[in-house]
């Protein structure tokens, strides 16, 4: 008889601490997702959904504008437009070493960098670092009338000229 | 006779309800009573009850950890004056430091306090671990207080950083425009970090109001809440640890 009690109560602790542990597991388990559920509800908050930034795309004036030699720079969308290896492109002015507004100094005729010294040429190619790429080119679109759009988002391979 | 006067409304007090509510230790006149002093009060018990008189002396420590928290008591109380009047918008933020500057009664004053007890909590930050490491005291049983060191360092540095943008001039546009283009030459995490760290893809008035909550927001809160770790550790691990003991003569050489 004493025998068959202990027989039937020990399963039975087990199967209990077995249970216990499966609920505090369970709980656990629970709080856990509440708290990367609560950490991605954040995280969604924390990235803003409408952005008041300058377009990408703008208006850049006419093809008439850029013969051949011409630099105008853009400083609201911080490209130059440039007409020149017969015909027109775009070049992004932000300098690719740590995004610094870039100038053109007609006098040297070369774009630099006031923050880290970078210097490219007309054509964007680096000439003295620390910038470690070329100035990226932008797409130049031209309507019937020879109306230019520039998209400082899409930009082109290096020499892509629009024809004029 | 005033004297005995004196001492009987001296009792007075000491007696009352009032009082005994407050204060639950008697006069400091027993060794028992000035360690109560210590143990009953929230801002003094993070002091230990009783220190070696070889533990104050400068040269023990430079007293550079002190230096350092005395910095960020300063920096709290004036950064919480230049609250008052600055507006983390555009363009009003760069309107309210010239504000500070030039208008507001002892504003450059307060506003220059804040910026040299920053260059001192940073300065006093590193050479607080330098001394710490050429004292050899990171070793154990302080490895995990000179962890809480190194993260102390990194939130005091961000301080500094996201407290750079604030004055929404030249120097802080472009030092943020160059900071955060560094975050994001961190491999796949560097641009949506950025992203999120700006609320934006350029330095805007997004990324004001971004630093501006982490400077007097966050990273305080995070600064001491880690340094409350830092210095109970201290406590813990048996106090400071001045330069290593020098061998002494008894210490036998080899040849």
């Amino acid at each position: 008889m004493r025998e068959a009690d202990e027989g039937m109560t020990l399963p039975t602790r087990s199967i209990d601490e077995t249970r216990r542990d499966f609920l505090a597991k369970l709980g656990l388990g629970a709080c856990a997702l509440t708290a990367i559920g609560a950490a991605l509800t954040v995280v969604d908050y924390l990235e803003p959904k409408v952005l008041f930034e300058p377009p990408t795309e703008f208006k850049a004036g006419n093809i008439q504008d850029f013969p051949d030699g011409t630099i105008k720079f853009d400083e609201v969308h911080r490209a130059y437009i440039i007409g020149g290896q017969g015909g027109i492109f775009a070049l992004s002015a932000v300098c690719t070493h740590l995004g610094c507004i870039t100038r053109y100094h007609a006098d040297e005729g070369v774009i630099a960098c006031p923050c880290h010294g970078s210097r490219f040429d007309p054509e964007g190619n680096v000439v003295h670092g620390p910038a470690p790429k070329a100035l990226p080119w932008l797409q130049v679109k031209a309507d019937a009338e020879g109306n230019l759009t520039v998209d400082t988002s899409v930009v082109i391979p290096h020499g892509k000229v629009l024809k004029v | 006779m005033s004297r005995s006067l004196l001492s009987r409304m001296a009792g007075l007090v000491r007696d009352s309800a009032v009082y005994r509510s407050i204060v639950r230790h008697g006069a400091a006149d027993t060794n028992r009573n000035r360690s109560l002093i210590v143990f009953e009060n929230l801002f003094l018990h993070v002091h230990p009850v009783k220190v070696r008189e070889k533990t104050l002396k400068f040269s023990h420590t430079y007293w550079l950890g002190g230096i350092t928290v005395s910095a960020m008591v300063v920096l709290i109380c004036t950064g919480i004056l230049l609250m008052f009047y600055y507006h983390p918008s555009v363009p009003q933020a760069y309107r309210d430091m010239k504000e500070l500057k030039f208008v507001v009664d002892n504003g450059v004053f307060y506003r220059n306090l804040h910026r040299w007890a920053a260059h001192l909590m940073v300065l006093g930050a590193l050479l607080h671990m330098v001394r710490v490491f050429y004292h050899r005291a990171y070793r154990p049983p302080r490895q995990f207080n000179w962890v809480i060191g190194v993260v102390l360092l990194l939130v005091t540095l961000l301080l500094s950083y996201t407290g750079y943008l604030l004055p929404w001039d030249q120097l802080a546009f472009w030092g943020v425009s160059v900071g955060t283009n560094m975050a994001k030459e961190a491999p796949i995490l560097g641009p949506p970090l950025r992203f999120l760290l700006l609320g934006g893809n350029i330095v805007s008035e997004n990324a004001l109001l971004r630093f501006y909550v982490l400077h007097c927001v966050l990273l305080p809160s995070a600064l001491l809440g880690f340094l409350g770790v830092h210095i109970w550790r201290v406590r813990k691990d048996g106090g400071v640890q001045g330069p290593p003991e020098p061998p002494s003569d008894d210490d036998e050489v080899e040849p």
